[in-house]
């Protein structure tokens, strides 16, 4: 099963994983990858932790993983990265949005948002930093941060030949197809 | 081209190409969208939101004695609902292919518990396939239709979340017309005693035949590799299973697993050195296995409890450990789902909470979110529930007082009779049905209460107030639930009776588009709130409503409102002692 990648995209409910991750598995299934998609929401919408995990390859069996086996980490809110820190390889890499989004308790005060989750990443894996609700803010709409990210780790994971402007009309409303093929484009350059 | 389909969307586009006439349920996760997207997608096919589960199998059972494909949708505990019915048309047998869905949720994903629906099976002697991914979704509603009409016997389709929620590639093919059987009136629909005494008879001799079927049927098949190892599986473990085994083992996969095809496995097992039943949940298969006589490896390493995945087998198989990275030191606060901002329930809240010796007996859906809970069991348990205890705390001597709470939903489902326990048998309870005009916990189905179908379609609107007056209920309020002035006064007014009275909070979910409907009642314009921070003194008061919209920042003690979220309900304007929170002008 080496030739198959795993990709864990996670999240707060309302951040468009769900929608990056089909971006991304309309992409890869148009460039003749079998691939598997596996979400979890119900209460998570409620502004609970997200998570999905897609993984692609010639032939996939399991639609998830467990811990330990993702090759790339793909975090839209920056504790959330920490949160599914431990379904990460050993050796594997973490795209993080540089964006804070408070829990129900540390809007209260009650909890404390903790401090330098970044740093502590980059000290125990390959961690790339990405502005992504700044970026897509510059773009107009700070929404598109998700498809941001999605640019970014098409260019960690070397996936730009596939045809993602075809994927992003597929999964996306028309009136908002230029702002995601710029987010996209922006992504791209996020990471060098 | 193959298309990407959620096993979900898969039932629904497998319902409309074996040419399934009607289909009924009742939203469910992990189940909702299968009848979402047969509604919206396949209109050939007759398609509804039933009140609950035993009304969504009734009627689809009366589609199948009509002549025609029927199947009924629901998540796992729905099935506890529907069991009366099905156990007897197991009985019965079937006219046009019948085929009931159970989506269960190891690992409880969004459920209560984790039950494993395939006893249900063998309990009412069904016949039942369990799809491992989305292409067997589709192809197995076709098996269903015509093993159920072939043998005369209700299928149950038993998927599980991550075959109900996980995208795989799927061959789509045409829709096949099944002509309509003309209806004949016959003595097996008639299960009084003397028909149903014949009709046990019939169902074991069905049995007989089913197992021949089971071990000479394409969908238990056999993958031979290696006579070291050999698997039995069903489901998504089979995924697992060949995810870590590869082609290390050899497989029996097993899609129809009531009744188990026992003569094709005892065959597989005298092939292979070591047998492993990989399944999840229960030892459902290997028990029968063991009682077989077969010696095979199961719960003593494969965990009985949640969902499996492969590091699990991985570990509980081949000893092999994931590593994963630590992140202990990162202090990781838990991101448990809350009531969303403007969210209408928030407002009773505010002021259950004040109140002072209450029980709450809360029920299933966003409501069981809110922090005035003090326990839930099922769907309309809310109301007769809180009836016990009432009767109880009263007859003890206690002074505590109870409320009940369900959704409008919820009260649809099961309340209704929960409500009549109440009156009937008269306890002091306070009722409350949190009508935010939708059924909101599964993502916006339409429900009896909302003036719509599942097609958005127009349809009798039925009006809580008149239903519960008309169960006996004598003091009825309804109220908005965004002034907290009105939510005080009548759970003061509801506590002062020494009999049942309902009080109903009527505002729709903040996440609803609002219908004409809505628009007429509640009207639509929404004007946002702010805080003057020269006048916030930091109290806090406003932030324990638990609104997601409401930020304290500890460095300037000041609290602010996220106006992307804020949706100007007014609740934090009327909590705070300062009045600091005002309206957005303009």
């Amino acid at each position: 099963m080496e030739n198959v990648q795993n990709i864990i995209l996670c999240g707060v409910g309302g951040q468009g994983t769900i929608l990056a991750s089909k971006v991304l598995s309309a992409a890869l299934v148009a460039g003749g990858y079998d691939v598997k998609m596996s979400e979890i929401h119900g209460m998570s919408q409620r502004g609970g932790s997200v998570t999905t995990q897609v993984r692609f390859g010639k032939k996939v069996y399991s639609p998830i993983i467990g811990k330990g086996s993702a090759d790339i980490l793909v975090s839209f809110e920056i504790m959330e990265a920490a949160r599914y820190l431990d379904d990460l390889k050993e050796n594997g890499h973490v795209v993080v949005n540089n964006f804070k989004i408070d829990t129900a308790t540390t809007a209260s005060g009650k909890d404390v948002y903790p401090d330098d989750i970044i740093g502590k990443l980059s000290k125990v894996a390959t961690t790339y930093v990405v502005d992504a609700g700044k970026i897509a803010g510059d773009l107009g709409n700070k929404k598109a941060m998700n498809i941001v990210l999605l640019g970014a780790l098409v260019k960690l994971m070397q996936l730009q030949q596939l045809d993602w402007d075809a994927a992003l009309k597929k999964c996306v409303k028309p009136k908002f197809i230029d702002l995601n093929l710029k987010a996209f484009q922006a992504g791209l350059d996020s990471v060098g | 081209m193959k298309e990407l389909m959620s096993g979900n969307e898969a039932i629904a586009r497998g319902i409309w190409e074996a040419g399934v006439q009607f289909a009924s349920g009742y939203p469910g996760t992990p189940s909702t969208e299968i009848l979402e997207n047969v509604s919206g997608k396949y209109p050939e096919v007759t398609s509804e939101w039933a009140p609950n589960e035993k009304t969504a199998v009734e009627a689809a059972i009366g589609a199948s004695v009509g002549g025609a494909r029927s199947i009924a949708t629901m998540k796992h505990v729905g099935v506890n609902v529907a069991a009366d019915p099905i156990f007897t048309v197991a009985y019965t047998g079937v006219t046009g292919g019948l085929a009931i869905v159970s989506a269960d949720d190891p690992s409880c994903h969004s459920s209560q518990n984790e039950q494993d629906n395939r006893y249900y099976a063998t309990a009412a002697n069904l016949a039942m396939l369990e799809p491992s991914n989305s292409q067997e979704a589709k192809d197995f509603v076709r098996q269903a239709m015509e093993i159920s009409e072939t043998y005369n016997v209700p299928v149950m389709i038993r998927m599980t979340t991550r075959v109900c929620h996980s995208k795989s590639l799927v061959e789509t093919d045409e829709r096949k017309e099944v002509p309509y059987v003309p209806y004949v009136k016959q003595r097996r629909y008639n299960p009084v005693p003397a028909v149903s005494y014949g009709l046990h008879a019939d169902v074991m001799e069905r049995f007989k035949k089913l197992e021949e079927l089971s071990n000479d049927c394409p969908l238990n098949t056999v993958e031979w590799n290696t006579g070291d190892v050999g698997i039995v599986t069903s489901g998504v473990s089979y995924q697992y299973a060949k995810e870590v085994f590869g082609d290390a083992a050899s497989y029996l996969k097993i899609g129809l697993t009531n009744p188990l095809p026992m003569a094709k496995i005892k065959d597989f097992s005298s092939k292979v050195k070591t047998l492993y039943v990989i399944e999840e949940l229960e030892p459902y298969m290997e028990n029968q296995m063991k009682a077989a006589g077969l010696s095979c490896i199961g719960k003593e390493k494969v965990p009985r409890l949640y969902e499996l995945n492969p590091d699990i087998l991985r570990s509980a198989l081949l000893g092999v450990e994931p590593k994963p990275i630590s992140h202990e030191d990162f202090g990781t606060v838990e991101r448990p789902p809350v009531l969303c901002a403007g969210c209408p329930h928030r407002g009773i809240y505010v002021e259950m909470l004040k109140l002072k010796n209450i029980v709450f007996s809360s029920d299933i859906g966003c409501y069981a979110l809110g922090r005035a809970k003090d326990f839930a069991f099922c769907m309309g348990s809310g109301f007769s529930a809180a009836h016990g205890m009432a009767k109880m705390f009263k007859k003890s001597g206690s002074d505590k007082r109870v409320v009940g709470i369900m959704g409008d939903s919820t009260f649809f489902h099961s309340g209704m009779t929960s409500m009549l326990e109440c009156v009937y048998n008269n306890s002091n309870v306070l009722l409350v049905v949190m009508d935010n005009r939708i059924t909101a916990m599964t993502g916006h189905q339409e429900n009896p209460g909302t003036g719509y179908n599942i097609m958005g379609e127009e349809a009798p609107l039925t009006d809580i107030a008149k239903v519960a007056e008309a169960l006996g209920v004598k003091h009825i309020k309804t109220i908005n639930p965004l002034h907290l002035g009105d939510c005080r006064k009548a759970l003061q007014w509801g506590l002062g009776f020494d009999e049942p009275a309902l009080i109903i909070t009527k505002y729709p979910c903040a996440l609803k588009k609002f219908s004409e409907i809505d628009k007429q009642e509640f009207g639509s314009s929404v004007k946002k709130n702010y805080v003057d921070t020269e006048t916030c003194i930091g109290c806090r008061t406003c932030v324990r409503t638990g609104c997601p919209a409401l930020v304290y920042d500890k460095a300037t003690k000041k609290v602010s409102i996220d106006l992307s979220q804020c949706t100007g309900c007014d609740i934090c304007m009327q909590v705070c002692p300062t009045h600091a929170i005002r309206k957005v002008e303009g």
